[in-house]
């Protein structure tokens, strides 16, 4: 085996290493911890890339841990989806700990070990082809987003922390109710292992299946904050600090991407007890998403708050595109997941600049003290407002077009496009008022905060850049965006990928 | 033997949703202990209920019990634990946070005495 062949264990192996070492550095002085944890999220950029490389030609990359054979051991799949996604987890919490290390982790204790180990369950979730390896790695994502969640403390934080557990909890009992139902009726819990055994079910077995399948999807809509479980997320993203807020714009999408991977293949073989089985759910409570993201973002009372919804109209867009299912949405869709995630982890960034220069008001939007450097802030405010709404000239607009393209020839375009259109107008009105509020309405010159600093505002301007790049590379990506769409679409290849790997 | 499972999983899991339902973290928590223990029970039973066969391979053995689930309730066993352990934490410091043990951090006069 050469080192390459490797290359799928990598992303997942070098978080938890630079964790269990920067728990043994917890003695050392600040820098040491910043500069290993740095170290650490950067490398999985290159390793990312690699990976994506690696799949770009279509290959499923199967690696059996404990080289046991599928579907007795578990593997790890990496493909162009998974590639897709470790790609802009690794942008995303780059830039996110890059804005924490400009003192955000010394509010609290071991933010760089918890930081880690997020990524750990974050890269694992999106790589294993194993059903209860994938509820391994939500918990583990999920233990270490509730200490990411309650960094800083404060009475708000802590009580959001406390529902934010608690209906986490609920879920992943009800995930392994799930997994024990799917097991029970199959014996199986590698994923490609399943999506066969699930096609050829005896019809005894259909009602069985079906419930097992639809309480997964209830899990995944929890995480991914679908309608009507998504009361949580404004509340937990909205209190949480910063950086973890913008590490959080990926969570949501561990829930749409576990929906993406389970049910393209679970209902991708035709026929089976469970072809079609979102069918009738999914793009309504897509639309309901979207729609109840953007009336909540206009009602929001701080601009935090506000971008938490943001997150929540990004999922909605991204279900309407899984929910439509042709290539072409699909394609829209994963082109739209890493603009909506660098868009709206841009904005939590920079709220928390705002918010701090505007010192004892906060993110509130309430008339307040001019801000320092207002052209700056004013001026990033714009740009990343651009962004979050969709607007051209920047990526989210060509996203939003190439959806509505793909809806105008599917039955449900009026539906979609009414929606998404006019959600869409809302977000700016929304980003407008806040923005002219926060910047134009200010009275006073006493009571504003630090000005923020450079180092504090480059993160930010990083993130825009990738929305930049993502519009000037529009064609490339979203070609390739086409080519993972193509990819799910064929569930046939993943199957016989993983369970004809031989050593 | 498999309706007493079957129905001890039900009352621990109605238990356990009534328990979750209520309006201060202590029966929260004990709430979200019923579910664990429901599912545990649950995912054991999903090998197949049998009685005094060994789940590895022996020599005198007469028949196999699936050994997975056994493996799979283990893991959820520990994650159970530690989430459980974590949330007591966490609900102690919200006590201390919010000056009550209410969930929504409010003091209700209607459930004083729920």
């Amino acid at each position: 085996m050469s080192f390459a062949d490797h290359l799928p264990i990598l992303p997942v192996l070098l978080p938890l290493a630079a964790g269990i070492v920067l728990l043994a550095l917890r003695g050392t002085g600040t820098g040491v911890q910043r500069a290993a944890s740095l170290v650490a999220t950067l490398a999985l950029v290159p390793l990312a890339v690699a990976l994506f490389a690696a799949t770009a030609d279509g290959t499923h990359f199967v690696y059996r841990l404990g080289n046991w054979d599928a579907p007795f051991g578990i593997v790890l799949v990496a493909d162009r989806l998974a590639a897709w996604m470790l790609l802009v987890t690794a942008a995303v919490a780059a830039f996110a700990l890059l804005y924490a290390v400009n003192g955000t982790d010394r509010e609290g204790r071991h933010f760089h070990v918890l930081f880690q180990l997020q990524l750990f369950g974050l890269n694992g979730a999106f790589l294993t082809g194993d059903l209860f390896n994938l509820f391994v790695f939500f918990e583990i994502l999920l233990l270490a987003s509730y200490g990411l969640l309650l960094h800083g403390g404060g009475r708000l934080r802590v009580k959001a922390g406390l529902h934010f557990v608690v209906i986490n909890l609920i879920g992943s009992t009800l995930f392994l109710f799930a997994v024990g139902t799917l097991y029970g009726a199959t014996g199986t819990l590698n994923m490609a292992d399943l999506a066969v055994r699930l096609a050829a079910s005896p019809a005894g077995n259909t009602a069985l299946v079906q419930s097992a399948a639809l309480l997964l999807f209830v899990v995944f809509a929890l995480k991914a904050a679908l309608v009507p479980l998504y009361l949580w997320l404004p509340a937990a993203y909205g209190q949480t600090s910063a950086p973890v807020a913008a590490l959080f714009a990926i969570m949501t999408k561990v829930g749409v991407y576990s929906i993406l991977r389970v049910y393209s293949l679970f209902t991708g073989l035709g026929d089976g007890p469970l072809a079609g089985l979102l069918d009738a759910w999914l793009l309504p409570l897509a639309l309901v998403t979207l729609a109840l993201g953007v009336l909540g973002s206009a009602a929001s009372s701080g601009l935090r708050q506000q971008t938490a919804y943001f997150v929540v109209v990004s999922v909605g867009t991204l279900l309407v595109a899984l929910a439509l299912g042709t290539p072409g949405a699909l394609a829209a869709g994963l082109y739209y997941l890493p603009h909506s995630t660098f868009a709206t982890a841009a904005l939590f960034l920079l709220a928390d600049s705002i918010a701090r220069a505007r010192g004892t008001l906060g993110d509130r939007f309430e008339p307040g003290p001019a801000l320092p450097h207002a052209a700056w802030l004013g001026g990033l405010f714009f740009a990343v407002a651009v962004a979050v709404a969709g607007l051209p000239p920047l990526s989210g607009f060509l996203a939003k077009f190439m959806l509505l393209q793909a809806a105008v020839a599917t039955p449900h375009a009026s539906a979609v496009l009414a929606v998404v259109l006019a959600g869409g107008l809302i977000g700016v009105i929304v980003l407008a008022r806040s923005g002219s509020l926060l910047f134009y309405r200010s009275q006073a010159t006493e009571g504003a905060g630090p000005s923020p600093s450079a180092v504090a505002l480059a993160p930010v301007a990083g993130l825009l850049a990738l929305t930049v790049a993502l519009t000037i590379a529009a064609g490339p990506v979203s070609e390739a965006a086409g080519d993972i769409a193509s990819q799910l679409h064929a569930p046939r290849l993943y199957i016989d990928a993983v369970l004809g790997a031989r050593p | 033997m498999d309706a007493l499972l079957a129905l001890a999983i039900g009352v621990l899991t109605a238990a356990g949703v009534f328990l979750a339902l209520r309006p201060r973290t202590f029966p929260v928590v004990l709430g979200l202990t019923f579910l664990s223990y429901a599912v545990n029970l649950f995912l054991f039973a999903m090998g197949r209920l049998a009685v005094g066969v060994p789940p590895i391979i022996s020599e005198t053995a007469s028949g196999y019990t699936d050994p997975l689930p056994q493996a799979l309730v283990l893991t959820a066993i520990v994650i159970s634990f530690g989430m459980t352990a974590f949330v007591i934490v966490l609900a102690l410091k919200a006590r201390a946070e919010l000056g009550n043990d209410h969930v929504d951090g409010l003091e209700h006069e209607t459930d004083r005495h729920a």
